[in-house]
């Protein structure tokens, strides 16, 4: 029995597959468990750090990066499912801090601890690409899904804003 | 600003700069008495006097400083605080300036522990004085250069100026000269209206780090031929390992070896099961089918419920006195009208920083190198050359930022397991906690009851106050036999120094509740929950007496500085001008030397439910150096306090923490969350602290404003907002 568990286990967790992953407009060839989540693929793997770890269970958000656009938590995502997908990171949102989101994180001095800022900054990206001028309804809805220990969220609240005029700037 | 890429051996430091000549190098040695002035020394001098120097600031050739940050940071705003001071006197611009963490080292750096809000207040006095005395020498320099005398030269971003003929030399030419004077002492600190950077709400130079993924925390650190390990603590944190069973977690490929481990906490010793591999996710994986038998039956029979019926039993027993005026029982038991007595009650809650536990480890023969996301890094130093007896020299303690701390991360616990395994494996270590690991071990800030009674006299004030405290001593922890007749002295925490001298009969005093719960400081430590009975109880006496509750309290205020933040409050909150469905609630307390004011606004609306539509705080930390860090402190108290109040817990079931992970232990999101205003006090009193008293006012202050509005006296935490 405990030797039929551990290859029905064994066969389900570690058969290695290669893949090939489009993160930030580069292409990571790894070798990874499928069940693997995304996280930490990105992170050990892709040796990209901003993506962080908070809880594993798509609680807290930490771990926000897109999927073609759209934003997902990559604790909770098997590396098999975001294969020949479009994956961003914080790190492909702009390097040099120049996309509008950034901009508006520093001009309204959001972070304190920083850990939770990338989750936020990309689950804020996300929300802005959809909702140019999104409400502060529309705000809590997009960011009730991560969490900030430090309390930043007045903050975060007041930088969605700014951003939404940077940009609105931009495009005019 | 930036930061150096990694962390400067401050021997090395030394080396490169003052030593060659080719830097002016100053810090100050540590005092061999507190009281003492600290001595400001040159690197050349320290070196040949083989005094342990502080090297706080450094200025090389080409005129670029680097000044050290011996305090961590963990969003609390030292990075940018710590080298703010030093810039202003040193009269250099911030954009010239690197900073680097130092490390761990309590000879040359004194207390590196970031705890009790102590940052600015515990060293501004030395930073500045470092910062002037460095400038001092940088002009004496020039002066000597051009053969003038020195009142006739000053000093503005990065040159030394001749007042008279306007000659100007940049800083980098003049330190090989600088370097060879003796600081002088006695050197003029600026005046406050001279401040060109103290008390400028500047950006904070971390942050452009930590908005494109660059900033490196603890689980960032990777070191070449670094192994992982995830490691099985037992739940019931003090049962001993008997046996266990690794056969299928060594079938899990990239697993190492299973290892029995150990880590200090207080004055046990914490058993655990270490797997360790070549991956995390190899480790994590092999720990789920790992099995570990523990022997820790006599610690199952222990939950919530029974915590808190022992702590009432408890409040009935003899307390141990802290602080005493007058005849508070005599007073008390003789009023025959006019009392009140109540008993609030405080939960057990975990620090849950986001960033989970880690650290990482190098053991190499009698050196130690230790990364890590760490709150005392001499104290980790300490620890670790201690328990495996070798010269502090040895051991390197390097700071990352931290993904938060609340007080968790100034512990000793997670810094040492890495060592061991690193030892064991001869290799790199990295012990990677995962959120269940962090939010169910501990230790949690303790759960509370209080007893608080009290009398007025005729005139509606305060004749007697009596506030006793049963919860488990954090201090009694340790030692195994620790000395149980020794008051905890933090009963008065939280409570204005003013009502000391304005109540003629007080005593606070606890009874230590026995648990064999790990417990520890989170953020704002004692004063977290104290806060909540007395400022609460404040309230009812002040009902009692049939006053406004800001003038009661402001009745009971001795000095004008208590009295200005009252009046500040009242002013900003339009305290007083309460609408329809509408209460208001305030609480007034002193922390780490800061004094606190929140007002709470809540409303009910038409479905009946309770809204928090506003909170005003004000803030008086005497002298500061940030305003927009103060307001962001305070911002971000104001929600951890709605948190402990109003959202989460943490039980015990069968002797384990029931909740594991956010799921459980919900946190405040985005959506919960009211307006804040933050307001600063302006005065020159000495500087208080700023990261952790903005959060004890806030949990009384909200259950003010809804005894205000409601007429519902909340008297124990959590409670459920939907419920009122």
């Amino acid at each position: 029995m405990v030797i039929r568990n551990l290859i029905a286990y064994l066969s389900n967790h570690l058969l290695m597959a290669s893949y090939n992953l489009s993160i930030n407009g580069k292409t990571y060839k790894v070798e990874a468990d499928p069940k693997m989540p995304l996280l930490w693929v990105i992170r050990e793997l892709a040796g990209l750090h901003g993506t962080k770890y908070g809880c594993g269970m798509a609680q807290c958000g930490a771990c926000t990066v897109h999927l073609n656009g759209n934003p997902v938590r990559s604790c909770t995502l098997p590396v098999s499912t975001a294969a020949k997908q479009t994956i961003t990171t914080i790190e492909g949102l702009s390097p040099d801090n120049t996309h509008a989101v950034q901009k508006a994180w520093l001009t309204e001095q959001v972070p304190q601890c920083g850990y939770c800022q990338s989750g936020q900054i990309m689950a804020a990206a996300a929300l802005l690409k959809r909702n140019p001028n999104p409400t502060d309804q529309d705000i809590d809805a997009a960011m009730a899904g991560n969490i900030c220990r430090c309390g930043t969220y007045p903050r975060i609240r007041k930088a969605i804003k700014t951003a939404a005029q940077i940009m609105a700037k931009a495009s005019n | 600003m930036q930061t150096t890429d990694k962390n400067l051996s401050r021997r090395n430091f030394i080396r490169l700069s003052g030593m060659t000549g080719a830097a002016l190098t100053i810090g100050y040695a540590i005092p061999a008495l507190a009281n003492e002035a600290a001595e400001i020394l040159t690197a050349q001098k320290a070196t040949e006097e083989g005094i342990e120097l502080t090297a706080w600031v450094s200025i090389d050739k080409t005129g670029k400083v680097t000044i050290l940050n011996h305090r961590s940071e963990m969003g609390q705003g030292s990075f940018q605080t710590v080298p703010q001071m030093v810039a202003e006197e040193l009269e250099v611009s911030l954009d010239n300036v690197s900073i680097a963490f130092a490390q761990g080292h309590p000879s040359k750096f004194g207390s590196q522990v970031t705890g009790g809000s102590s940052t600015v207040r515990g060293s501004y006095k030395a930073l500045l004085q470092t910062g002037a005395t460095a400038r001092e020498m940088l002009i004496r320099a020039a002066a000597k250069k051009w053969d003038v005398n020195h009142n006739d030269c000053y000093a503005e971003n990065g040159f030394v100026i001749h007042k008279s003929s306007g000659k100007k030399l940049g800083y980098g030419e003049l330190v090989e000269e600088a370097a060879k004077i003796t600081p002088p002492k006695d050197v003029k600190l600026k005046r406050r209206e001279e401040y060109k950077i103290i008390g400028k709400s500047l950006p904070r130079q971390d942050n452009p780090g930590k908005v494109n993924g660059s900033a490196e925390f603890g689980l960032d650190v990777k070191i070449p031929g670094m192994l992982y390990a995830v490691i099985e603590r037992n739940p019931r944190f003090k049962g001993k390992v008997i046996k266990f069973d690794d056969s299928a977690t060594m079938k899990v490929p990239g697993v190492k070896k299973v290892v029995k481990t150990t880590a200090p906490v207080f004055a046990f010793e914490r058993e655990g099961v270490a797997v360790i591999a070549d991956s995390l996710w190899a480790a994590i994986e092999g720990r789920k089918v790992l099995k570990v038998e523990w022997d820790d039956a006599r610690y199952a029979n222990l939950n919530t419920e029974q915590l808190y019926a022992r702590m009432k039993e408890d409040l009935k027993k003899h307390s141990l006195s802290q602080r005493t005026g007058g005849n508070a029982n005599g007073v008390f038991e003789r009023a025959e009208k006019n009392k009140i007595e109540a008993i609030y009650e405080t939960p057990y809650e975990a620090h849950a920083c986001m960033e989970p536990l880690t650290c990482t480890a190098h053991v190499q023969g009698d050196k130690v190198e230790v990364w890590g996301p760490i709150q005392g890094p001499d104290w980790i130093q300490r620890d670790i050359s201690g328990r495996l007896k070798l010269d502090p020299e040895n051991v390197k303690v390097n700071m990352t930022f931290l993904g938060g701390g609340f007080g968790r991360k100034a512990f000793m616990d997670y810094t040492y397991e890495p060592v061991l395994l690193s030892k064991e494996m001869n290799a790199p270590v990295q012990v990677v906690w995962t959120r269940e690991d962090d939010m169910t071990q501990g230790p949690f800030r303790p759960g509370a009851v209080y007893e608080c009674k009290g009398s007025l006299s005729d005139g509606g004030r305060i004749d007697s106050y009596i506030a006793k405290m049963a919860a488990q001593n954090m201090n009694h922890q340790w030692s195994p036999n620790p000395d149980k007749t020794a008051f905890n002295d933090s009963t008065i925490e939280g409570f204005p120094e003013t009502y000391f001298e304005t109540i003629p009969n007080y005593s606070f005093g606890d009874v230590p509740t026995e648990s064999h719960i790990p417990v520890m400081w989170w953020r704002s430590v004692y004063s977290s929950t104290n806060a909540f009975a007395y400022e609460s109880f404040m309230d009812e006496l002040a009902i009692k007496a049939g006053k406004d509750p800001l003038e009661f309290r402001m009745n009971h205020f001795s000095n004008e500085r208590y009295r200005w933040l009252a009046e500040k409050l009242r002013d900003v909150s339009g305290w007083g001008k309460k609408g329809k469905n509408e209460g208001y609630g305030v609480a007034i307390t002193e922390c780490f030397k800061s004094i606190v004011g929140e007002v709470v606004k809540v409303s009910k609306a038409v479905d009946g439910k309770l809204k928090i539509d506003k909170v005003w705080a004000v803030m008086d930390c005497g002298w500061y150096v940030n305003p927009d860090i103060i307001r962001a402190q305070v911002e971000g108290s104001i929600v951890m306090a709605y948190g402990a109040a109003a959202v989460h817990e943490i039980h015990f079931q069968d002797g384990k923490a029931v909740e594991t992970n956010f799921h459980q232990y919900k946190m405040p999101r985005i959506n919960e969350i009211p307006e804040i205003e933050v307001y600063i006090m302006e005065n020159d009193e000495k500087p208080g602290g700023v990261g952790e008293p903005g959060l004890p006012p806030f949990a009384p202050a909200l259950c003010n404003a809804i005894f205000d509005l409601t007429g519902k006296r909340i008297r124990k935490l959590p409670f459920n907002l939907n419920e009122v």
